[in-house]
């Protein structure tokens, strides 16, 4: 049997003959004279070319697909892959007449490729609900769903019997979800006022880019900054003295800097909004007397509130996603507290724990991931529907 | 009833006034927040990781002594292999022993603790040297050589005497002894271009530490990435922006777009450990399962940014092309994709820069491994891309997670790695952006 890559250059080259074959061909049938034919000889080529190119790529996904989900190998792929191209090849070179319309053929070829390039994006989404659903469903065969949904503790152990409650990894999600929120909302939501009603235009083209440098920064960066710089200070300057925490890693440290790394989401998003608030409702508010602050906080809020909530709403999801700043600056002891400097752990951090190093795709304290996944995706969903959705439909309002 | 007066304001109009200036001093100190954050964040990265390009080196003359290296005196490589790293070792002690009594300078420290001065990784580059040019064996070469991390840290302001007298791998003695080579310019500072170049080091030797594999491993990435998501992007954005009919189909599709651009990272890196580890068989930390699951997240944001750059070619252009005759997807292919092909480039620019920085989907597929070959672009068993490797991001994380502090050092230093290259990628979008982009 020929290897794989073999077989793909053997079809690549094939494809490419006929490409010229079909080119000087087409010329031939036309008896040399261009103008008799329908389709030029270009479309001739291309169409021979993707006829003998595209129908083994396909087969080739599908049965490897096939072979996979029930593994049976019996397929003789190398056969059909060389019986596909080569019928292919002969059936579009002896398809070259005069009136053949090669650019309709061709451009069937290429609408096909275009349809499926954009069912990948399906096939992504039904790939991340599969994976975690097979996976998830083998987890509760092995361990309760009640005790996962309602169990206050968190400790996997190896050699068995642990006990994997959710509910203090969420609760230290929601904790450091909403110390971020809390920072990065209101700094967010000024800033966009300032910009959007105040600010010169020199000052707007500073400091826009600028705020919006710090949603390009990747997440590992704020997780070192976390881990190196705001954990110490927090400690040895508010945790130690006031005698409430000796840990760097703490729901106060991971949630600032998940808050900085938040402002420009909500930032950029409400001044997307509140600059879509009509003048003409500013100039009303004015025109009756009010003063910048009262029209902003009394007309042009209220009229972008929806949107704003979608903002808040979409930060929030991705707060609760978020992994590498909560990995490096919350830690890892599942803990319910109320002590903001203390350690606490949240999903994401949960899941990288499970699954890396040496994992076993038996056991429960894996295959516990996949439930934390999907449980995180489901969450993370409903935010971004019903934030999409509030957005989607305030713009209407307006526009 | 009071007066009113248009000159004095009355109480009312201050306290309105003072509300007004109030309400602006909180937005004003908003943005100052916010600006501060990132001057922080920067400086203190920028702080922490300078010192990772700079390395502390001693020059030293090396007598590479013929009994010791090469016992059958036949200068033949399969023989001479048969001295390990640790044979190398008592050569460069001597040297530098050799060099300290020639300068004349006094120390109490053992000849031991001399020769830890000296990092481990030293000698094995010593031994490459030798055994790639066996003709040196006999002779006496002038090498720059890698101090120890503590050594290095000393000269960093990273271990101070305190420190020193607290550690078991170092001591004050050895610290002056350092100052005093220091002060004959044997030991020296160098730009630090193995940083860049070499391998990972074990935990022991932060000072050999270098990005090399890391680079390349993200360079592979990204190559996959550009590979797989720039066409399929385009070719799923050309569909839906100008051949899909409106129908439920094409708006479950949308809705699905917009929604995977939201959905968290490390979802993704679940999907690539079910779908492309454990069901397709790949092999774990290889860049091409990096890539794929890189490729399947920046997706969304190169349709997005595609379908608004052909979204904004004015429908006159293809009414124009379908007017001379040509069908709907040739005005596409040869007028409509060529406008936008700006906007589509800078879009997948800031899609690469997104993955170039991602951390979170890479551990779950394994790329944490410490990996000290360089992998090969292709080969025979693992395939393209198929040697385990790892990345920029992911490196950051490795040494956030070792003991030594002389890691935070490194770790920062390939932040700024990573900063400055996503710097050049902004930058060459914004560059393309402003330079090719026309307004209709």
């Amino acid at each position: 049997m020929l290897s794989l890559s073999f077989l793909l250059v053997i079809v690549a080259a094939l494809a490419v003959a006929g490409y010229f074959i079909a080119k000087s061909r087409a010329l031939k049938v036309a008896d040399g004279d261009i103008r008799s034919l329908v389709s030029l000889p270009s479309q001739h080529a291309l169409n021979t070319a993707l006829a003998t190119i595209v129908p083994p790529m396909a087969a080739l996904l599908i049965v490897s697909l096939y072979r996979r989900l029930s593994g049976n190998a019996d397929f003789d792929l190398t056969l059909i892959i060389l019986l596909l191209a080569i019928t292919g090849f002969a059936f579009s070179l002896i398809g070259i007449k005069v009136e053949t319309r090669a650019r309709t053929l061709a451009e069937r070829w290429i609408l096909g490729l275009l349809i499926f390039a954009s069912t990948i994006a399906i096939m992504t989404t039904v790939g991340i609900v599969f994976s975690m659903l097979f996976e998830t469903a083998n987890f509760f065969q092995q361990y309760g769903w009640r005790d996962f949904f309602f169990s206050t503790t968190w400790s996997p152990n190896f050699r068995g019997n642990s006990d994997l409650g959710i509910i203090p990894l969420l609760w230290g999600t929601l904790y450091i979800s909403f110390i971020a929120l809390a920072f990065a909302v209101p700094v967010g939501l000024f800033a966009a006022i300032y910009l959007s009603e105040y600010a010169s235009l020199r000052m707007r083209s500073v400091a826009k880019p600028a705020i919006e440098i710090l949603a390009g920064i990747p997440t590992i960066v704020y997780g070192l900054f976390a881990l190196v710089t705001v954990g110490p200070f927090l400690r040895d300057y508010f945790a130690s003295p006031m005698g409430i925490g000796q840990s760097a890693s703490s729901v106060m440290t991971a949630g600032l800097v998940m808050g900085i790394m938040l402002i420009p989401f909500v930032s950029s998003l409400s001044d997307d909004i509140i600059n879509a608030v009509p003048q003409a409702m500013r100039d009303g508010s004015l025109g009756l007397g009010a003063t910048k602050s009262e029209t902003i906080r009394q007309v042009v809020i209220p009229a972008a509130l929806p949107g704003i909530v979608g903002a808040v709403l979409l930060a929030a999801s991705r707060a609760i996603g978020e992994t590498m700043i909560v990995v490096l600056g919350a830690g890892a002891a599942a803990r319910l507290s109320l002590n903001p400097f203390e350690a606490m752990t949240t999903v994401t951090v949960k899941i990288v724990s499970q699954l890396t190093g040496d994992t076993d795709f038996a056991s429960p304290e894996t295959l516990v991931a996949f439930a934390l996944g999907l449980t995180l995706f489901v969450i993370t969903l409903g935010l971004n529907v019903f934030a999409l959705y509030i957005v989607r439909k305030y713009r209407e309002q307006y526009e | 009833m009071t007066k009113s007066s248009l000159l004095a304001a009355d109480a009312r109009t201050k306290k309105r006034n003072a509300a007004e200036s109030r309400f602006k001093a909180y937005g004003f100190a908003a943005i100052c927040v916010a600006m501060i954050a990132l001057v922080v964040l920067l400086l203190s990265v920028v702080t922490n990781g300078v010192t990772a390009f700079q390395q502390t080196y001693i020059t030293l003359d090396v007598v590479l002594d013929e009994d010791r290296l090469d016992k059958e005196g036949n200068r033949e490589r399969a023989d001479m292999a048969k001295v390990t790293t640790i044979g190398y070792a008592p050569l460069l002690r001597d040297a530098l022993l050799t060099k300290i009594a020639e300068l004349g300078i006094e120390t109490e420290l053992s000849e031991r603790d001399v020769g830890d001065m000296i990092s481990k990784e030293a000698s094995a580059t010593i031994r490459n040297k030798v055994l790639a040019n066996t003709e040196l064996v006999g002779e006496t070469v002038s090498l720059d050589v890698l101090a120890s991390g503590r050594i290095d840290g000393y000269f960093k302001g990273r271990v101070t005497m305190q420190s020193a007298a607290r550690d078991a791998n170092t001591s004050p003695e050895a610290l002056e002894l350092a100052q005093a080579l220091a002060d004959e310019g044997v030991i020296v500072t160098q730009f630090n271009w193995r940083f860049l170049s070499a391998p990972d080091a074990s935990d022991q030797r932060p000072e050999a530490a270098g990005l090399g594999v890391a680079i390349l491993g993200s360079l592979y990435m990204m190559a996959v990435v550009l590979c797989l998501a720039l066409p399929i992007g385009v070719a799923s954005s050309i569909y839906l922006e100008e051949f899909a009919p409106k129908n439920r189909w094409t708006d479950i599709i949308e809705v699905n777009i917009s929604n995977l651009a939201a959905v968290p990272s490390i979802v993704y890196g679940i999907l690539g450990l079910a779908i492309f580890i454990n069901f397709m068989e790949f092999n774990q930390s290889s860049p091409l399962v990096g890539g794929l699951v890189l490729t399947l997240m920046t997706l969304p944001t190169i349709i997005i940014s595609t379908r608004a750059a052909l979204k904004s070619v004015p429908p006159s252009i293809r009414d124009a092309a379908l007017g001379v005759g040509a069908s709907k997807m040739q005005s596409v292919f040869h007028h409509v994709l060529p406008l936008a092909a700006p906007g589509i480039l800078t879009g997948t620019i800031i899609g690469l820069a997104q993955a170039l920085g991602e951390t979170a989907p890479l551990l779950l597929i394994g790329m944490v491994a410490f990996v000290r070959e360089y992998p090969a672009a292709f080969s025979s068993d693992a395939g393209l891309f198929g040697e385990a490797a790892t990345a920029l991001p992911v490196q950051v994380y490795n040494w956030t997670q070792r003991s030594d502090p002389a890691f935070v050092e490194r770790a920062s230093g390939a932040i700024i790695t990573l900063l400055v290259f996503l710097l050049f990628m902004n930058a060459l979008a914004i560059y393309l952006r402003r330079r090719f982009e026309r307004r209709w």
